[in-house]
């Protein structure tokens, strides 16, 4: 596992607690993982990404991640509907280690409030937590 | 005690260093009113050559073969297994050996249990075998369960066909979980009825065994077309997976699961246990099975090699929420049916099945000519229905005496098959034992 | 150290099944045909599996050469945790295989099965004694299928209370096949803490013990190989509310003789024979998981029961509030033969001595090996002591390169990553099967790999390398499954 500071936080995605990120693209919001999150997990062998036309409340799960020895839940950092899947991490789910905020996105997401993304973190303020 | 190899000098050194003045001392921390006071009383300790004659006592009440001709299948056959299957099945490093967690050092185990879920795989005409199950019974249970997660549906139905003892551990698994069983009844020919199949609602999964526990081939192909609902998964259970050495197998017939027992394939008796669950299922459902899987991967010198994988599913990683609870299963069993498999071969395999098959249409063919109703009309494989006069239990009971077994009566399982007698015979019945059977049964 | 244990040989190459043999070859001789062929139907019938042909010599050399890339118990030290690697006997096995109890069918008539059914009657008594339970279950296969009908008899005992309940406590030090076990039934996991001391509090259970929680389950000795000191407050209060306590008897071996069980509290406990008593592990089975009750859950034991009318043993079903059948026969009698055996051959004072011995073994090596590796919990061990990486960190090292290290010195490793509640566990279980000479030359390799860590943890990082196959590559194993050939 990696030093904080040799991960990458960029400022223009906001961070969820539970470590997704969203990204203001047009009027859909992008969904992934962030650095720190994907260099816990090590190794991802598999991502289950819900259904195009599914819609989740804030927090709520909305599919897995996995290492070859751990899962974890992944949640909605902003109440919408499932729009588009990045399908590709199918067969290729380490895009979600090599570039977790551009090739490794999962959803995109037609938010109910795309204005709330501004509940989220900044990439200070996710930084501070991690160091908690 | 040859098993403890401690002196006294040892205990005594060991007890110094870790500070403690007797073996007893070891448990002072335990709080007293959670020790035993009183010693274990159970039988003082026998020595090897006596415990020889105690269990050749015991094993020798029971009735087998030579001595006694059996002439009863019903989910536990009678196989001849060759004694390099039996000698390679025995050997300490597999026997001794625990779950290859480790893989560096069970790659022996890891590559034999790849080897027998591809043999499993081909056997059963699917793409992906696991690494076992308890047995035919455990394995149609977590099958049902299976296709109520993947189908996300609430309800089975199941053949009563299926053997009875595998739907009873059926509703045991399904009695908390609020899912619904329903069973199709049989028809007149020995096969399940899928009339009802199009009134069921949310149906999961549709199980059928075949050949079914009266030795009948089902016909699966009209069960496929008769699942209700594209979404409902048909499953085919098995006692008896010789049969596909002749007959078209489960995944042929468009079974998205298989399972059933493989005791047959190598593994003694033994009273019912420990026999062998087979699973195998469409690559489609792989993260939703329960079970072991063996990959195959390389190592850092890019060498092959296998190891355990997609654990994500099993209880160690994932508890509550693991597609089963099981941990230790049947491997050193599957490890035994891969060397018999190997054994035989494709063409021995093959030529097996048809010898079982054309014993028991003799023994069939035998009894029709004595004058006994064969009530079921479809091909069977090596057990079949036979259906006697009112006063057979009699002569059942007398050719128990000449220890003869003249197989299962059904009316314990099916209380409206009275006389009905489930008979088998596989390649170890001779002839002349069949003979010795119908001459002694024509009243 | 006088010499490494561990060293090369000469071992082979072997290729797949299917990568070998030709057709026409043969493994099997065919019984005689006294019978002639009878016509197949057409459309059932089909081509039968694709298999290779095999000669008997390449099947053997075959299966041999595999062999002969394991470890086992019989070659070397196997001091997993929570696993009881103890050497199994060789005469448990020429018991088993004797031809009256081997080929004997399940549904034989009773009084033709006699001595099968005295076993399996007397070896619940003796299980009934070993535990301090009341009766006992052969029928589970494993212990994961113990605790899940040890799961349906508590579902069961509150449906007749009245009273389904839906949540089961589970402590964090708990083996995986607790709530995967629960969650069959139904019922939902509530997570309690291990205190400091790496035991339950009362206080802890009692704050979350509720009337719809069923009740609990406790592994003791637990996993980091401690006896839970407050087991007796802790079954009190879950029985104040009305539910029961589930004890997980994995590591049973600690305590034969020396711990009566149904005095705790404990209402159903599952035994693994393969671990405590002795039947061989097979590389995953088969084991059997037998469950134990007090009285007031015997009428929920599965079935057919072996009873015992005048001399005669008997299958009944006459039990009308049983969980019903939970294996298709009576569960694993081959294993309950060893296991039988076993009791026999060690009688009471060695079955005692045997748990004493076990925990000697691990108490001397958490003593010796203090200080060269973290001990998360100093305090008086059963018959397991867990260390951590924690002292190695320094040095990048890991457990995973430890215990691989390990492989090259001629051990098992032992338990890693488990219980979840030490971060980089490492869960040591010598059994009472290992002599002094061995543990001490196990005490001498850990202590000789802890130097390594130090000088020259690349030894380490690059670890086994004396092993058939170096370390494997699991992530592509999982990304591109590959799981028939």
């Amino acid at each position: 596992m990696k030093e904080l500071n040799e991960l990458n936080f960029p400022d223009d995605v906001r961070y969820a607690e539970s470590h997704e990120w969203a990204r203001l693209e047009g009027d859909k919001l992008k969904v992934g993982i962030s650095d720190y999150a994907q260099d816990q997990l090590g190794d991802i062998v598999f991502v289950e990404l819900p259904e195009v036309g599914d819609t989740f409340g804030k927090g709520e799960e909305f599919g897995t991640v996995e290492s070859v020895k751990a899962v974890s839940e992944l949640y909605m950092p902003v109440a919408g509907e499932v729009v588009a899947i990045n399908d590709t991490l199918e067969d290729a789910p380490e895009k979600v280690n090599n570039s977790p905020y551009s090739d490794g996105w999962m959803l995109e997401i037609k938010a109910d409030d795309a204005s709330k993304i501004g509940d989220l973190m900044d990439n200070n303020v996710y930084l501070n937590s991690l160091k908690g | 005690m040859r098993y403890l190899p401690h002196t006294a000098d040892d205990i005594a050194t060991m007890l110094k260093a870790v500070q403690i003045d007797s073996l007893e001392g070891l448990f002072a921390h335990i709080p007293q009113d959670c020790r035993r006071r009183e010693t274990l009383k159970i039988p003082e300790a026998l020595t090897e050559w006596e415990l020889n004659d105690h269990m050749d006592a015991l094993a020798a009440t029971m009735a087998v073969s030579p001595e006694y001709k059996v002439f009863m299948g019903a989910g536990s056959y009678a196989h001849y297994v060759p004694a390099a299957a039996s000698f390679l099945a025995g050997r300490s490093e597999f026997v001794t050996a625990y779950t290859p967690y480790q893989p560096e050092v069970s790659q022996g185990t890891l590559q034999a249990i790849y080897e027998y879920q591809t043999l499993t795989a081909r056997l059963l005409g699917l793409e992906v075998a696991n690494a076992s199950q308890y047995d035919g019974a455990s394995a149609l249970a977590e099958a049902m369960l299976m296709a109520i997660r993947v189908s996300r549906k609430k309800t089975v139905a199941v053949s009563s066909a299926v053997h009875p003892m595998y739907r009873r551990v059926l509703a045991t698994y399904f009695e908390p979980t609020g899912f619904n069983i329903r069973e199709l009844p049989y028809l007149p020919d020995g096969t399940t009825d899928l009339g009802p199949l199009k009134d069921m609602d949310d149906l999961g999964g549709v199980a059928i065994q075949s050949p079914n526990f009266f030795g009948c081939m089902e016909n699966l192909e009209a069960a496929k077309q008769s699942l209700p609902d594209k979404k409902t998964l048909l499953v085919i259970c098995f006692s008896e997976p010789l049969a596909y050495g002749l007959y078209k197998s489960p995944g042929q017939c468009g079974a998205d699961i298989a399972c059933g027992e493989g005791q047959s394939l190598g593994i003694p008796r033994t009273f019912g246990g420990p026999g062998l669950g087979m699973f195998a299922a469409k690559m489609k459902y792989v993260r939703n099975m329960p079970g072991r899987l063996v990959g195959q991967t390389v190592d850092e010198e890019g060498k092959r090699g296998h190891v355990l994988t997609l654990a994500t599913r099993e209880q160690h990683i994932r508890r509550e929420k693991a597609t089963s609870n099981i941990c230790t299963n049947h491997s050193l069993c599957a490890l035994a049916a891969v060397m018999y498999m190997a054994s035989l071969g494709g063409s021995g395999f093959k030529e097996l099945a048809r010898l079982n098959y054309d014993k028991a249409e003799y023994l069939k063919e035998a009894l029709r000519k004595a004058g006994f109703k064969l009530p079921f009309s479809r091909p069977t494989f090596n057990e079949f229905v036979v259906e006697f006069p009112d006063d057979f239990r009699k002569t059942y009971q007398g050719l128990l005496q000449k220890k003869i077994i003249a197989g299962l009566p059904l009316v314990d399982f099916y209380p409206e098959l009275k006389n009905h007698y489930l008979l088998c015979a596989t390649e170890t019945t001779a002839r002349a034992d069949m003979d010795a059977l119908v001459k002694e049964i024509i009243p | 150290m006088k010499e490494i244990l561990g060293t090369t040989g000469l071992i082979f190459n072997e290729p797949l099944l299917w990568e070998k043999g030709k057709k026409g070859r043969s493994g099997f001789s065919l019984p005689r045909r006294d019978v002639e062929k009878h016509p197949v139907d057409k459309q059932l019938g089909g081509p039968g599996p694709d298999f290779p042909d095999l000669s008997e010599v390449e099947v053997v050399r075959h299966f041999i050469r595999l062999s002969q890339w394991n470890f086992s118990v019989d070659s070397g030290m196997y001091p997993l945790g929570s696993c009881t690697m103890k050497y199994n006997p060789k005469t448990n096995e020429r018991q088993a295989a004797r031809s009256g109890f081997a080929q004997a069918h399940p549904l034989l008539p009773q009084h033709l099965s006699q001595g099968t059914l005295k076993l399996m009657y007397d070896l619940e008594q003796y299980l009934n004694e070993i535990t301090g339970m009341d009766a006992t279950s052969l029928q589970p296969a494993a212990g994961a299928h113990g605790e899940l009908t040890g799961m349906l008899l508590f579902y069961a005992y509150h449906k007749s209370q009245g009273a389904p309940r839906s949540k089961i406590i589970v402590p964090d030090t708990a083996h995986g096949t607790n709530p995967a076990s629960a969650a069959l039934c139904g019922y939902r996991s509530v997570p309690v803490k291990s205190n400091e001391r790496g035991v339950l509090s009362p206080q802890a259970v009692g704050d979350i013990m509720d009337t719809d929680t069923a009740g609990i389950m406790v592994t003791n000795p637990n996993t980091l190989g401690l006896f839970e000191e407050n087991i007796k407050a802790i079954s009190e209060i879950v029985h104040a509310k009305g539910g029961l306590v589930y004890g997980d008897g994995a590591n049973m071996n600690a305590i034969m003789g020396i711990v009566n069980m149904g005095e705790l509290g404990i209402d159903v406990l599952h035994l693994n024979l393969h671990k405590t008593f002795s039947s061989p592990h097979g590389g995953g089975g088969p084991g059997a998981g037998p469950v134990c009750v007090r009285k007031h859950l015997e009428p929920f034991l599965p079935v057919p029961r072996v009873i015992k009318q005048k001399e005669r043993y008997a299958l009944s079903e006459d039990f009308p509030e049983t969980i019903g059948k939970i294996h298709a026969f009576y569960g694993n009698v081959g294993v309950m033969i060893r296991s039988y055996s076993y009791i026999l051959s060690m009688g009471p004072e060695d079955l005692k001595k045997a748990s004493q011995l076990a925990v000697l073994n691990a108490a001397y090596i958490k003593d010796q090996l203090k200080g060269t590796f973290h001990l998360p919990y100093d305090r008086p061990c059963m018959h397991e002591c867990v260390f951590s990486d924690k002292l190695q960190e320094p040095y990048k090292v890991t457990t995973l390169d430890i215990v691989k290290r390990l492989m090259d010195y001629g051990f098992h490793p032992p338990t890693i990553y488990f219980p979840l509640v030490v971060p980089g566990a490492i869960m040591i279980e010598p059994t009472e099967t290992e002599s002094k000479e061995d543990i001490d030359l196990f005490i001498e390799s850990m202590q000789a790999i802890a130097k390594e860590a130090k000088e020259n943890p690349e030894l380490l990082h690059a670890a086994p390398r004396k092993t058939k196959r170096r370390r494997l590559d699991e992530t592509a194993a999982a990304r591109k499954p590959c799981l028939t050939g």
